[in-house]
């Protein structure tokens, strides 16, 4: 055979390989056009143009090429744009298909790839081991955060991030199944069919455009009496005609959870140039499945010599899938070591298809004679018993140095590429994150799946299959079917973990365990020299299995020279753990949905539309928008909230409180109920009037409060705060259901169903007046409840204030909400009523020292601490929190209590949360003997008004006080809560 | 994520529905306003925290709301059982255990001779 004139490459071989080449692509690279095939990755469309260079790596800048054909790749790591907003660094080269149009550009080097400045630190190698950073950075302190973080972040790292927010969407499904096999491969396929047939719901995924799995790689192998990649096809073929199976390709299983959940990553447009605008770019799925299959293969390894990481350094696999499934020559004269018999499958199928072998060197001494006559066939030279001890070649490998064990008949062999392998690695990353034990077979130097700890089984290469028929046989046995017959020519047998026995490692020996991190078999034995005795110390000091291929190649080799290096066995040392993802998932498909709008709950409520309208700045008050403050044109805050207060004074304000939490008690025993929720008595409580509730934990502290209306012996009207409605309703009903099931109280929700307008001031009854049906407003005092109509509407009307005027809240049906709004508000408008915010809602109350739960209270509150004591019934046998409230601690002298202050200077307004001294000039830390829970400027005392929690508060009227600020301490003076009409006049009127 | 059995809705469920509510079988004493310090202590702050079986509360908030008990092994979150609010706390079968126990780091068969580790001995 021989290479191919074609025009995607001039590295195709000629009748190889099972792309269309029937119409080439093209792309860029580094800003060069280049051509390829449809199904190329961009790795075998680099190759087939000759390009092995690929990548520096991350700390020596050393060049590096394409070391493997999948998603295990260390080196190929390429940023991929199809414009300026659709770009991500960080992708393999391995994996990514090649589409028309697409833009890739090798990262880590500056100016460009084939000279790079940063490849000076591979010179100073040497000064930079392992720890170095641990070891240098440490001192003076106040260097972190000036030089070193910014130096070794500049320095560190792959790839530059995108600066334009992702314009693609992605989407998110769950599924459930009786089955999810978990890899496409020889295993899976065979599982799928046999489970499929059985009637089963089958979900069968596979991370490559193609199913096969190392199928792929081999012409050879014949399945069910026909090449075994026709057996693929086939299968996949009758799978996708059956309803009970999904088939997702460009899909990869990447985290096992708890009750076998298992997350697949989809990458649906990926590999298309002009993508349906209307696709997700990818798809998270969810899928339960009763039982899991994993069939995720095995990961061939390299093998650990100085000069291993030279560009045209590649897996023998790697090697065989480019040239049998792309149709792609990776060299001219190509060396081998191994310490596996797959490698020598690999090299006869190189050298027959135009990648001719200079020489197979094989670690071992004893190789299969079938395999040494199968070589002398080809006229293949073999050196068995020998390793390669140098290499040569700066951006692509150019010689190898071979000698055998003993060092004697040392030779260098030309060579422009070299495949390497040093046995295979099962893929047991899904079985151990779903905390399968894993056990250590010696014999083959492998961890296999032992104990599972979900419903899953491994078959198939990650379950240690050497061989096709072991593959075909294990997905037999886990599906209850007879095993489907096979012919094969490779075998997975042989291996080498960690280095040649005797190796030297001198100060400049690049024996390479971690390719992308740049970690040597030297700084493994380092680390143990060091004192790092666990693998999972070593692999953080010297960063081993760190990078983003999470170690897939290079864990094995780590563990087996720190073994050698303790002088134990490596089961004994233990193997870091896997975690998801197995390999890197977009922040996009993680989220996928949850961005933007849908990023959290927006609750609005039925007058948001008019809060829009009239120009209201808002807040989020949990998930609530509530209409802030409404400025008029010109006004800052401070000026319309003025303006909202004073207005409210004197004239009337209007208020939603929609938001309020609602909940309707209702049952023979709820007053019961009641007396157990609140510390308040309500027995006594009349039809038709209100009380203002406080609710505690057992532990005595505030938890919620809100004014409750009875509007019948067995129906109590109960509001709470706005952000503690579902934890309130929830206290509630577990009182209910578990300590006192046999009451009969029934506990609704209601708070979406009222909208509440609050019209508050000394003409909030001329205003609402008109619009009252069916309710005697000369019988309504402070603090009562009626249920009637308004504006034609039902309606609870509650004559209560917020604000110390006299007012009414108004709660109708959530659909007349706004009508009902704007009806009050047309009339109201002539009189002087104001929309107001929550801003002022806040001064308002604060002016009359009630307080917000939560703000003025933080959870270590008793009622008497915030001067509540009055609302505890003090006859009461029970109520929660009532044994709470006598704990030593909670009666004791010096509590904090609730207090008013007043700044000496009345235009300085304190900062909320500010602490509280006693002696400003004292040293410091100074004592703090309390802080600001509430602060503002009240226009309508015409000075700052302030809350505070203060030790022993109450005790100190008219004490001077301190506040430390950085600008000095600011005077305050402790006064009452109540700054505006104490007497309450203004409620009643 | 876990899936939970709701004993009223009789289905299994994703925990995402749920709301865990802390140790089960913690009666409210009928007397409560006259509890000792120690008793009220005991009743709303010590907990067992088991490693292992738990008995414990959950809430099936986002579904029929109802609260309801489970036994669950902390450390291999199995649950053993669910069964409703103010039902006796179960007597559990050796299988119970057993199905619901977490699988041994090391395999019982491989019995090592080295002398233990100094990690084994911070265990």
């Amino acid at each position: 055979m021989s290479i191919s004139s074609a025009t995607a490459g001039a590295n195709r071989i000629r009748n190889r390989g099972r792309l269309n080449r029937a119409r080439s692509i093209s792309f860029s690279w580094d800003g060069k056009s280049l051509n390829a095939y449809e199904g190329d990755t961009l790795a075998s469309a680099l190759l087939a143009n000759g390009i092995h260079l690929a990548g520096r790596s991350f700390k020596y800048h050393r060049p590096r090429g394409i070391l493997s054909a999948g998603p295990e790749e260390p080196n190929a790591i390429v940023d991929i744009a199809r414009d300026t907003a659709r770009r991500q660094p960080n992708v393999r080269a391995t994996v990514q298909e090649v589409f028309d149009g697409m833009q890739a550009n090798s990262q880590n080097r500056f100016p460009a790839l084939n000279f790079d400045v940063g490849a000076v630190n591979d010179f100073f190698g040497p000064f930079i081991p392992a720890g170095f950073y641990y070891k240098t950075f440490m001192w003076p302190a106040s260097f972190w955060k000036h030089v070193y973080e910014p130096f070794i972040r500049r320095a560190a790292g792959l790839g530059t991030a995108p600066t334009e927010a992702d314009p693609d969407n992605y989407a998110n499904r769950y599924a459930h199944c009786d089955v999810l096999v978990a890899g496409g491969g020889p295993a899976g396929i065979a599982a799928t069919l046999a489970a499929a047939r059985k009637g089963k719901t089958v979900i069968l995924c596979d991370e490559n455009a193609d199913f096969g799995g190392h199928l792929r790689a081999d012409i050879h192998a014949q399945i069910d009496g026909q090449p075994a990649m026709d057996w693929v096809a086939s299968a996949i073929a009758e799978l996708r005609r059956l309803d009970n199976v999904t088939i997702l390709n460009r899909t990869t299983a990447f985290g096992y959870h708890t009750a076998n959940m298992v997350a697949l990553a989809e990458r649906v447009t990926d590999h298309l140039a002009n993508p349906d605008p209307e696709m997700p770019r990818e798809r998270l799925w969810q899928v339960r499945a009763e039982t899991v299959l994993i069939a995720t293969g095995a990961i061939e390894r390299h093998l650990v010599f100085p000069g291993n990481d030279r560009p045209a350094v590649m897996l023998a696999s790697a090697a065989q899938m480019f040239t049998n499934h792309f149709g792609v020559s990776i060299g001219k004269r190509v060396g081998v070591y191994t310490a596996c018999d797959s490698a020598w499958q690999a090299a006869f199928d190189l050298h027959e298809a135009a990648s001719p072998i200079a020489l197979i060197v094989d670690a071992r001494s004893e190789v299969p004679s079938q395999l040494l006559a199968k070589a002398n066939d080809l006229g293949i030279a073999v050196k068995p018993g020998h390793k390669v001890t140098a290499t040569s070649g700066r951006l692509r490998i150019s010689s190898m140095t071979v000698e055998a064990e003993n060092g004697h008949g040392k030779e260098k062999i030309p060579i422009d590429a070299l495949i390497v392998s040093g046995g295979w690695t099962p893929s047991v990353h899904l079985f151990s994150q779903s905390r399968g034990r894993l056990a250590f077979d010696a014999d083959s130097g492998r961890f296999l799946p032992d104990e599972a700890a979900e419903n899953c089984i491994c078959i198939g290469g990650c379950n240690g299959a050497k061989s096709l028929s072991e593959t075909l046989t294990d997905a037999a046995k886990a599906t209850g079917s007879k095993p489907v017959s096979c012919e094969e020519t490779g075998s997975m047998v042989g291996h080498q973990i960690g280095t040649s026995n005797g190796q030297p490692g001198s100060a400049f020996d690049k024996s390479f365990i971690d390719f992308q991190n740049d970690v040597t078999a030297k700084d493994v034995r380092l680390a143990v020299r060091e004192g790092m005795l666990s693998i999972e110390h070593v692999k953080r000091y010297t960063t081993t299995g760190m990078a983003t291929d999470q170690g897939k190649m290079s864990n094995m080799h780590g563990l087996a020279i720190a073994a050698t290096e303790l002088g134990r066995e490596i089961p004994d040392i233990g193997l870091t753990t896997f975690r998801a993802p197995y390999t890197p998932v977009t922040f996009g498909t993680i989220i996928n949905h949850a961005k933007g709008k849908l990023f959290d709950v927006t609750r609005t409520t039925p007058i948001h539309g008019w809060a829009i309208e009239h120009d209201a700045v808002f807040e989020d008050v949990g998930n609530w928008k509530r209409a802030w403050y409404f400025p008029r044109p010109g006004e800052d805050m401070l000026a319309a909230v003025n303006r909202e207060c004073a207005a409210t004074r004197n004239a009337a304000g209007i208020f939603d409180a929609s938001t309020l939490g609602k909940i309707e008690v209702v049952g023979p025993d709820a007053v019961k109920f009641m007396e157990l929720m609140y510390t308040n008595p309500w027995q006594k409580l009349a039809v038709g009037r209100c009380r203002y509730g406080i609710m505690l934990r057992e532990d005595g502290f505030i938890y919620d409060d809100g004014v409750v209306g009875r509007l019948a012996e067995d129906r109590f009207h109960v509001t709470t705060t706005t952000g503690g409605a579902p934890r309130v309703l929830n206290h509630m009903e577990d009182y209910l259901q578990t300590e006192f099931p046999d009451w009969k109280v029934w506990l609704t929700s209601t708070s979406e169903q009222w909208a509440v307008v609050a019209v508050q001031g000394p003409k909030a009854r001329e205003i609402i007046e008109p619009f009252v049906e069916d309710i005697d407003l000369d019988d309504m005092p402070h603090m009562s409840i009626r249920e009637g109509r308004f504006c034609g509407v039902p309606t609870r009307l509650m004559r209560v204030s917020f604000t110390g005027e006299m007012g009414f809240e108004i709660n109708i049906p959530a659909n007349y909400g706004r009508s009902v709004w704007e009806t009050i508000w047309e009339r109201g408008q002539p009189l002087g009523l104001t929309p107001y915010g929550t801003e002022t809602m806040h001064v308002l109350r604060a002016e009359k020292g009630f307080i917000i739960v939560g703000q003025d209270t933080d959870g270590t509150v008793t009622p008497d601490d915030a001067n509540l004591s009055w609302a505890i019934g003090k006859k009461k046998t029970d109520f929660v929190g009532i044994r709470g409230l006598k704990r030593i601690d909670l009666v004791a002298d010096g509590r904090r209590q609730l207090v008013g202050l007043k700044t000496l200077d009345p235009r300085e307004v304190l900062e909320e949360g500010a602490q509280i001294v006693e002696d400003p000039h004292q040293p410091i830390p100074m004592k703090m003997i309390g802080f600001v829970t509430s602060s503002y400027w009240s226009e309508n005392c015409g000075r700052s008004i302030a809350l505070a929690l203060i030790e022993n508060g109450r005790a100190r009227m008219g004490e001077k006080l301190h506040v430390p600020m950085a600008n000095g301490a600011i005077a305050v003076e402790v006064c009452e809560t109540v700054f505006i009409d104490p007497d309450g006049s203004k409620l009643n009127g | 994520m876990l899936l939970i059995y709701c004993p009223y809705c009789q289905e299994h469920r994703p925990e995402i529905e749920f709301q865990g509510a802390g140790e089960a079988h913690i009666a409210r004493p009928a007397n409560i306003a006259d509890i000792s310090d120690a008793e009220f202590a005991e009743f709303f702050f010590i907990r067992d925290n088991t490693k292992g079986i738990v008995f414990e509360r959950w809430r099936h908030t986002h579904g029929c709301g109802r609260f309801f008990n489970a036994v669950r092994n902390s450390v291999s979150d199995k649950f053993i059982m669910t069964y409703k609010a103010g039902e006796p706390k179960p007597e559990l079968t050796e299988e119970q255990i057993k199905a619901a126990a977490p699988i041994a780091k090391k395999p019982v068969a491989q019995k090592s001779d080295s002398a233990p580790s100094k990690a084994d001995k911070a265990k």
